[in-house]
């Protein structure tokens, strides 16, 4: 007995020393990924952040940013945060009840419902943009749907422009709060809403006043990232606007591919970049003051 | 008394869950979702020369066509390739980043985590800017090294998220255990740790599989002519006019996903059960 615990006092204290001396040495599988993540991403980052800050000359100066107040670029800020706001909302209004359904529907319809999510997120969002190319057109589906159960006489102009936009991103955005707000959900103990119940409380009461207060959190972590991912969204803009939509990456990429101009760009870059990470930061901040006051 | 509390519990919720309103929004919000993801389907059956739904006859003709066509064919080759090379030095650095998280006890380690994690949350127009403008100075641009360099950096978080909630389910005494019977560190990892989270690492070999088949903006910026991906010759052709052949792309990538999305539940399935015994 005495002799297995020596033996087992040993192997702890050779184990601490060797994890010692191999601390510095653990870190060596993490280089190959780190080298990669610095030299083509972090580095040239930063640079494009640098030369922001210079004019044409190459002279420290804010004229790139200056520059960001003209109409063009004021009209893709107002735009992008436009169609982020309103496609978040609708995320939430969509996604709330239906992850609420995956976790207390009855169990068949609510695995059904898993699945179609995840098909969903796992198909190519090009394919699903073209999709809705075709779908929401002068004679596709949806409008025939509409003109023959009489809801409109005429076909709707649906795509080429905001409204099919936000459709399309609404669809692609759906997963990416409805995961969050699904184990935000399953993790609410339903032992404070069985209390509430106990006390009387009629179900939308032990709803509105127990079960929504907790899911909060999950709500906002799911609404910033549907948010954030809606201000640097390219392909379905780009494709269901029709040029009738100029959101900021799309000002970005005609800013290098046209007129070649890297400075304002790349300040465009900076400001979308900063303004999600300020995003994120706020969010979370206010996620953890709350869960400690909690 | 708990059981009464319980049941009124149970009725108490499944009675907001079973107001029809609830149901309707649910049900119209999965038609919502599924339609699109499956109308490419009966869409690469038609024949019409315009896009259309419902297809009024049926025909292989897009079929015919995709295969006719060298440049879709090219562009599936370079798709398929850039995806596989992806994915192995995807799965391979990113694994080897998670061990390293892991295991390391340093407190700056959290910050090389997000580090890493970063590219999913930076705007991905910002980041093929970025690559763009550096593999300019390299001659990356327009090359399957490049597509690949830019999507390993894509696929990267993900490769991170699963690996690491694999060994979060792992006792690293047993590689210790190796170690202090004259494994290497290498051999210990290889022969005992590998294999008892191999389905986290599948998990994330199919994530890297379908961030790189499905990348978008980088591959846009940084590929074209021979060079280009299925990807970036679908958003061309969808931007100008549309070629019909994108139905068929459309339906392959289709199925592919829904493959690796059962091969995934799969393997999550298999790893629960996999974790049930090994605790019992």
């Amino acid at each position: 007995m005495t002799a297995l615990n020596m033996q087992s006092t040993l192997y702890t204290s050779e184990l601490r020393r060797a994890r010692k001396r191999q601390g510095w040495l653990l870190l060596t599988p993490m280089l190959p990924a780190v080298l990669l993540v610095c030299f083509t991403f972090v580095l040239p980052l930063l640079w494009l952040g640098g030369m922001s800050f210079l004019d044409a000359e190459g002279n420290l100066s804010f004229e790139n940013y200056t520059r960001l107040v003209q109409p063009i670029y004021v009209l893709a800020f107002t735009q992008t945060f436009k169609i982020s706001l309103l496609v978040t909302a609708a995320c939430v209004f969509i996604g709330y009840p239906y992850a609420y359904f995956m976790v207390h529907g009855p169990r068949k319809l609510a695995g059904l419902a898993m699945a179609i999510l995840l098909i969903s997120l796992w198909t190519s969002l090009l394919v699903r943009t073209y999709a809705w190319l075709v779908l929401l057109q002068r004679r596709g589906l949806v409008n025939d749907l509409l003109m023959s159960f009489g809801f409109v006489d005429s076909p709707l102009t649906l795509v080429h422009n905001e409204v099919g936009t936000m459709i399309g991103m609404v669809h692609i955005m759906l997963p990416f709060i409805i995961l969050p707000l699904y184990a935000a959900m399953k993790s609410i103990n339903p032992i404070y809403v069985q209390a509430a119940a106990a006390f009387g409380a009629s179900p939308l009461r032990a709803f509105f006043g127990v079960f929504l207060p907790l899911s909060l959190p999950g709500l906002a972590a799911g609404a910033t990232l549907v948010f954030v991912l809606c201000l640097g969204f390219y392909v379905t803009p780009s494709l269901l606007g029709g040029g009738r939509v100029q959101v900021l990456s799309m000002r970005i990429e005609s800013d290098v591919s046209l007129s070649a101009n890297w400075g304002v760009a790349s300040s465009l870059g900076v400001v979308l970049l900063v303004t999600t990470l300020v995003l994120l930061f706020t969010v979370k901040r206010i996620a953890d003051r709350s869960r400690r006051n909690g | 008394m708990g059981d009464l509390m319980k049941s009124n519990f149970k009725r108490r919720l499944t009675s907001v869950a079973s107001q029809s309103w609830l149901y309707a929004l649910v049900i119209l919000a999965m038609l919502f979702l599924l339609i699109p993801t499956l109308i490419v389907i009966p869409m690469s059956f038609s024949d019409a020369r315009y896009l259309s739904f419902p297809p009024k006859t049926l025909s292989f003709q897009a079929y015919l066509n995709y295969v006719a066509s060298v440049e879709w064919r090219s562009s599936t080759t370079v798709s398929l390739i850039t995806a596989t090379i992806t994915t192995l030095l995807a799965t391979i650095l990113g694994t080897a980043a998670s061990y390293a998280l892991h295991n390391s006890t340093q407190r700056y380690v959290r910050i090389l985590r997000g580090l890493m994690m970063a590219p999913m949350i930076v705007p991905t127009i910002f980041t093929a800017l970025g690559l763009f403008f550096v593999f300019a100075r390299f001659g990356l641009n327009n090359s399957i090294p490049g597509l690949v360099i830019g999507h390993t950096l894509l696929a990267l978080p993900y490769v991170i998220i699963n690996v690491s909630a694999g060994l979060k389910t792992y006792d690293m005494t047993q590689e210790h255990a190796a170690c202090i019977l004259g494994a290497s560190r290498i051999r210990a990892f290889v022969d005992i740790t590998l294999p008892q989270i191999r389905f986290s690492v599948i998990a994330a070999a199919l994530f890297s599989f379908a961030v790189s088949l499905d990348e978008a903006v980088v591959s846009l910026f940084i590929s074209g002519g021979d060079g280009a991906t299925l990807t970036k010759r679908m958003f061309t052709s969808l931007r100008s006019d549309i070629d019909p052949v994108i139905a068929v792309v459309a339906t392959i990538m289709t199925l592919l996903s829904c493959v690796m999305l059962a091969i995934t539940l799969m393997s999550q399935r298999r790893a629960r059960r996999y974790e049930n015994v090994t605790e019992a």
